[in-house]
C-alpha cells in the first residue's frame, strides 16, 4: 500500500521527486500539512463561488415567486413529488458513502474507499436516470420553458376539461369583440391581444402576450368588463401588477388554480429548467470527479498520508447534494 | 553557458536554479506550458497590451466620428450609425473585461505576488495557467463575434437590446466570452487568496504585508462573491436569447429591469475589482519615491477591506431612472456616499505621505501624481451622479462618461505607472527616463483634454451615446476628439520606450528605486524560484536599511534580506 503510494505520485504529476520526501508534495509548499490547507481553503472557497452561482437563480425565484405565487402553486402541481422525493433520498445516501469514502481513505482502508466511490457514483446514475424521466415526462405534456411552452389539455382531468370548454368560449367572445371594437374605433390593443393569445392557446400554441400597461384593462369597472366579454375576475389576474395574486389571498399547495387562472406559467417551467438543469450539469461534473477518483483509488494512489484530493471531491458532492435538498422543496413541495 | 545547451528541463526539474526565469528554458512551449507565475505574468501582460491597442483604436473610431455633428444627415457616410454602435460597445467592453478587470491583478498581480510574499509561487500554479488560457479564449470568443454580428448594445448588454429578435447573433459569442473571462477572473482571485493565507513567510503577519497585497485581497475576495452573480446573469441572458426563456421579456411575462439589478450587482462591484488594485500600486510608489513611510498603513489597508464590502450594497446607483421606488434610490444613494469615505482616506493618506518626504519625480511617481488629480476629479463627480435630484438631470449624459472615465482610466494610469516601476524588475532593463516622463505628460494632457470638456456638454445635456448631434457641443467635440490624438501620440512614445529598452536600456539593478518590499531583494530578473536563498520578511516601508550605491547605480541593503541556504 504504501508502495504504491510511493510509486504511483511520480506519475501523477509533473512535480519530480527531486528533492523533496514526497512525491505528491508540489514544489512551492514547505509541507504536505501546507498544501493540504491550501487545497482546503481553495476548495471552500470555490464552492462559495458555486453558491453565489446559484444564488442569483434562487434570487430570481425568490421575487418571481412573492410577485406572483399563483405560477408556481399551479407548476408545482405539475412536478411529480414522488420521483422528486426518490431522488432526494438517492443524493443523501450518496452523500453518505461519499463521506464513508473519504473515511476509509483516511484509513487506508482501499476496498471501503472503492466500494464507497462506487456506490456514490451509481447514485449520481440513479439520479440523473430519473431526472431524464421526469423530463420526459414533462416534455410529453409540452411543458417546455418560455416560448416552447405549449400545454397539451386533455390529459389533465376533468377540470382541465371544463376549463377548457370556458376557454373556448371566452376566446370566442373575445374574438367577437376585438372585431366589434375595431369597427367602434374605441379598442384597446390589450384587448385583442387577449383575444389572439387565447385563440393561439387553444389552436395548441402559445404566442407571446403584448405588453400592455398594467392598468389597461384593471381600470375598467366590472359591468364594462363583462360587457366586453370577460368576467372580471380572470382580468384582474392578469393585469394587475406587480402583485398578480399576492395583492388578494395568496394561493396555497391545496388551491386547484386551472390554466386560464394563471398566466405566465411557462416561467414557471423557465425557472424549473434553468434551476435543476444547471445542478444536473454539476451532479455530471461531480460523478467525472467520482470516477476519476476511483481510477486513482483503483491504483492506489490515497492513504493516511495523502487523501487530499478525496476530501475535497467530497465536499463537492455535498454541495451539489446541498443544493438539491433546496431545489426539492422550492419545486415540488411548496 | 554549459547548462543552457542541456535539453530544455521541465520546470521546477531542480530545488535550486539560480538562471532567471526568463533563461531557464527556451522556446514557445516552455512560455505556453510553464507553471511559472512571473512567466504567466507577463504572458497576460503580453495579451492585455494587444487588446488595449484594439480597444484604444475602436475609442479612437468613436471620436473620430464625433468630430462632425450631423452624421445622421451625411450622405454615404464611411461610419454609418450601426458601426458607430458597435465602435462604442466593442471599446467598452474590451477595455471593461479583457483589459481593465484583469490588467493590474492578472499581469502584474501574478507577477509580484508570490515574489512579495517571499513564497515561490501562488498556491494553484497550475490553476493559474488554466486561468490565463480561459482569458484568451474569452477573449478569441468576444474577437470572433466581430465576424458575426458584433454586438451593438453597449458594453451592458442590457435588456431587452441583447434579448430582441433583431439583436445580433455575435451577442452569443460576447456573452459567452464575458462569461469564460468571469471565470478566468474568479480563479484568479481564489489562487491570490489562498496563497496570501497559506504562502507567507514565518513572521510575515497581516501587518507586515506591502498594501498593494491588501488591496490584490480586497479585490479577489470582490471576484469571488460578485463574478458568479454576472456568470449566471450571462448564462440566463443566453439561453434567453437562445431558447427564449422569458426571464427579461415582457412579452412573456420577464422583467427587463431584473436584468440590469442582477447585472450591476456584479458590475458595480466590479468597478472597485478595478480601482482597488491601482490603490494598492499607489500606496507603494507614493511611499517609495517619496523616500517616506507610508502615512496610516492600518487605515489604507482596511480601507481597501471596507471599499471592497460597500461596493456590494451600492449597484442601485445605476438604477436611479429605471423606475425603481423612491425610497430604494434614497437608500442606495445614501449608501453610494458611504464609499467616499475609506476613498477619501486613502488619497489623504498618500498626501500626507509625500507631506515633507524627499519626492523623485520619476516616471512612475509622475503617474501616481496624475492618478490622484484624475481620480479625485472622477471621485468628486460621482457625488454628483450619486445624488438623486442631480442625477435625474446628469443620468446618461457625457457627464456620466467623463466621470467613469475619470475613474476608470485612472487604474489605467497607474497600471501604466506600474509597469514603468516593475519593468526593471520583469526584465532586468531600465527604460529611458526622459521618454518615459514625455510619454506619461503627453497622456496626462491628453486625458484631460479629452474627458473635461465632456463634464461640460454632459451637464449641458449631450446625452451619452449619440451618434448625431446638435451644433452647440461640436466645440466640446472637436476638443476631447484632439485630446484623443494626443493621448494616442502618448501611448507609442511610451511604446517605443519600453520596447527600445528591452534591446538597448541600461542593464538594471535589482533594486533601483529603493523599495524595501521583497522582490526589490532579489535579482533584476528574478530566478525561477524567486530567490537564492531564503527571504526575511520586514516592514517593506521602512527604508533605513537601504542606501545608494553609485557603482550599481541601485540601492543596496545594509543588512541582507535573503539568506542563503
Amino acid at each position: 500500500m504504501a508502495d504504491a503510494v510511493q510509486t504511483s505520485g511520480a506519475s501523477a504529476g509533473h512535480e519530480g521527486p527531486h528533492g523533496h520526501h514526497d512525491p505528491n508534495l508540489a514544489h512551492h509548499f514547505d509541507t504536505m500539512e501546507q498544501q493540504f490547507e491550501c487545497g482546503k481553503l481553495g476548495m471552500w472557497l470555490f464552492l462559495a463561488t458555486e453558491v453565489l452561482l446559484f444564488g442569483g437563480l434562487f434570487c430570481w425565484y425568490a421575487i418571481w415567486r412573492s410577485n406572483h405565487p399563483e405560477v408556481f402553486v399551479y407548476g408545482a402541481q405539475k412536478l411529480d413529488w414522488k420521483l422528486g422525493g426518490i431522488n432526494t433520498i438517492v443524493l443523501l445516501v450518496s452523500s453518505f458513502t461519499m463521506a464513508w469514502a473519504v473515511g476509509c481513505a483516511q484509513r487506508g482502508n482501499r476496498q471501503g474507499l472503492l466500494l464507497g466511490l462506487g456506490i456514490t457514483f451509481l447514485g449520481g446514475i440513479g439520479f440523473m436516470g430519473i431526472k431524464s424521466v421526469e423530463y420526459t415526462e414533462k416534455f410529453s405534456h409540452g411543458y417546455y420553458w418560455g416560448g416552447s411552452y405549449n400545454p397539451t389539455h386533455h390529459e389533465e382531468g376533468h377540470a382541465a376539461d371544463h376549463a377548457d370548454g370556458e376557454h373556448a368560449e371566452t376566446a370566442d367572445a373575445a374574438h367577437a369583440e376585438a372585431g366589434a371594437a375595431d369597427s367602434h374605433g374605441d379598442g384597446h390593443a390589450a384587448d385583442s391581444a387577449h383575444g389572439e393569445e387565447s385563440v393561439a392557446d387553444s389552436a395548441g400554441e402559445l404566442a407571446p402576450q403584448e405588453v400592455r400597461p398594467p392598468a389597461a384593462l384593471a381600470g375598467l369597472s366590472a359591468e364594462r368588463l363583462t360587457e366586453l366579454g370577460y368576467e372580471p375576475s380572470k382580468v384582474l389576474l392578469a393585469a394587475e401588477a406587480p402583485g398578480g395574486l399576492a395583492a388578494s389571498a395568496p394561493p396555497t399547495s391545496e388551491t386547484k388554480l386551472s390554466a386560464e387562472e394563471v398566466r405566465n406559467v411557462h416561467l414557471f417551467f423557465s425557472i424549473y429548467f434553468c434551476m435543476t438543469g444547471l445542478h444536473g450539469i454539476h451532479v455530471l461534473i461531480g460523478m467525472a470527479v467520482i470516477g476519476w477518483l476511483f481510477v486513482r483509488a483503483l491504483r492506489g494512489d490515497f492513504g493516511p498520508g495523502y487523501f487530499e484530493p478525496v476530501d475535497l471531491g467530497g465536499l463537492y458532492w455535498h454541495l451539489v447534494d446541498l443544493i438539491w435538498i433546496y431545489l426539492f422543496p422550492l419545486f415540488y413541495l411548496i | 553557458m554549459s547548462t543552457l545547451n542541456a535539453p530544455a528541463a521541465p520546470a521546477y526539474a531542480t530545488a535550486v536554479d539560480t538562471r532567471n526565469y526568463l533563461k531557464a528554458s527556451y522556446g514557445p512551449v516552455s512560455w505556453l506550458l510553464t507553471l511559472d507565475h512571473k512567466r504567466i505574468g507577463v504572458m497576460y501582460l503580453v495579451g492585455i497590451s494587444v487588446m488595449f491597442l484594439l480597444g484604444g483604436i475602436f475609442a479612437l473610431l468613436v471620436r473620430t466620428t464625433l468630430l462632425f455633428a450631423n452624421n445622421a444627415e451625411a450622405v454615404d457616410p464611411l461610419i454609418t450609425a450601426e458601426l458607430y454602435n458597435r465602435f462604442f460597445t466593442l471599446h467598452g467592453a474590451i477595455m471593461v473585461f479583457i483589459v481593465i478587470i484583469p490588467g493590474i491583478p492578472a499581469a502584474l498581480g501574478n507577477f509580484v505576488l508570490p515574489i512579495m510574499l517571499g513564497a515561490k509561487d501562488v498556491a494553484f500554479p497550475r490553476v493559474n495557467l488554466l486561468s490565463f488560457y480561459m482569458w484568451m479564449l474569452g477573449t478569441a470568443l468576444a474577437l470572433a463575434s466581430l465576424f458575426f454580428g458584433a454586438v451593438d448594445t453597449g458594453w451592458t448588454f442590457y435588456t431587452p437590446y441583447s434579448t430582441s429578435e433583431n439583436s445580433p447573433s455575435g451577442m452569443i459569442l460576447v456573452v459567452t466570452g464575458a462569461f469564460i473571462l468571469g471565470f478566468s477572473s474568479v480563479f484568479t482571485g481564489l489562487n491570490f487568496i489562498v496563497t496570501i493565507h497559506q504562502l507567507r513567510r514565518p513572521g510575515q503577519t497581516w501587518f507586515r504585508l506591502p498594501l498593494f497585497l491588501w488591496a490584490i485581497y480586497s479585490t479577489a475576495v470582490i471576484q469571488i462573491l460578485a463574478t458568479p452573480v454576472l456568470g449566471i446573469t450571462l448564462l440566463l441572458l443566453i439561453v434567453e436569447k437562445t431558447m427564449k426563456m422569458g426571464f427579461f421579456n415582457p412579452a412573456y411575462g420577464g422583467d427587463p429591469v431584473l436584468f440590469q439589478h442582477f447585472f450591476w450587482f456584479y458590475s458595480h462591484p466590479a468597478v472597485y475589482i478595478m480601482i482597488l488594485p491601482a490603490m494598492g500600486v499607489m500606496s507603494e510608489i507614493i511611499s517609495v519615491f517619496s523616500r517616506k513611510h507610508i502615512f496610516g498603513y492600518r487605515f489604507i489597508a482596511w480601507s481597501s477591506v471596507a471599499i471592497a464590502l460597500f461596493g456590494f450594497i451600492v449597484w442601485g446607483h445605476h438604477m436611479f431612472t429605471s423606475g425603481q421606488s423612491a425610497l430604494m434610490n434614497t437608500i442606495f444613494s445614501a449608501l453610494t456616499f458611504s464609499v467616499a469615505v475609506p476613498s477619501a482616506i486613502k488619497v489623504f493618506n498618500w498626501l500626507a505621505t509625500m507631506y515633507k518626504g524627499s519626492i523623485a519625480l520619476q516616471t512612475p511617481m509622475l503617474y501616481a501624481l496624475w492618478f490622484i488629480w484624475i481620480f479625485g476629479i472622477g471621485g468628486l463627480t460621482g457625488l454628483f451622479l450619486g445624488t438623486l435630484a442631480t442625477d435625474i438631470h446628469l443620468h446618461d449624459t457625457y457627464f456620466v462618461v467623463a466621470h467613469f472615465h475619470y475613474v476608470m482610466a485612472g487604474t489605467i494610469f497607474v497600471l501604466f505607472g506600474a509597469i514603468h516601476y516593475w519593468w526593471p524588475k520583469m526584465f532586468g532593463r531600465m527604460y529611458d527616463e526622459r521618454q518615459g516622463a514625455i510619454a506619461s505628460i503627453l497622456l496626462f494632457i491628453g486625458f484631460n483634454l479629452t474627458f473635461l470638456p465632456q463634464f461640460v456638454m454632459g451637464s449641458q445635456g449631450m446625452p451619452r451615446r449619440y451618434y448625431s448631434y446638435d451644433e452647440v457641443y461640436q466645440v466640446y467635440h472637436v476638443l476631447s476628439s484632439v485630446g484623443s490624438y494626443v493621448m494616442a501620440a502618448g501611448l507609442l512614445v511610451m511604446g517605443y520606450c519600453l520596447f527600445t529598452s528591452l534591446k538597448r536600456g541600461a542593464k538594471a539593478p535589482d533594486n533601483p528605486w529603493g523599495s524595501n518590499s521583497l522582490e526589490w531583494h532579489t535579482t533584476s530578473p528574478p530566478p525561477l524560484e524567486n530567490f537564492n536563498g531564503t527571504p526575511v520578511a520586514d516592514d517593506p516601508y521602512d527604508y533605513h536599511n537601504l542606501e545608494w550605491d553609485p557603482q550599481i547605480q541601485g540601492f543596496r541593503s545594509k543588512k541582507p534580506m535573503v539568506t542563503s541556504g
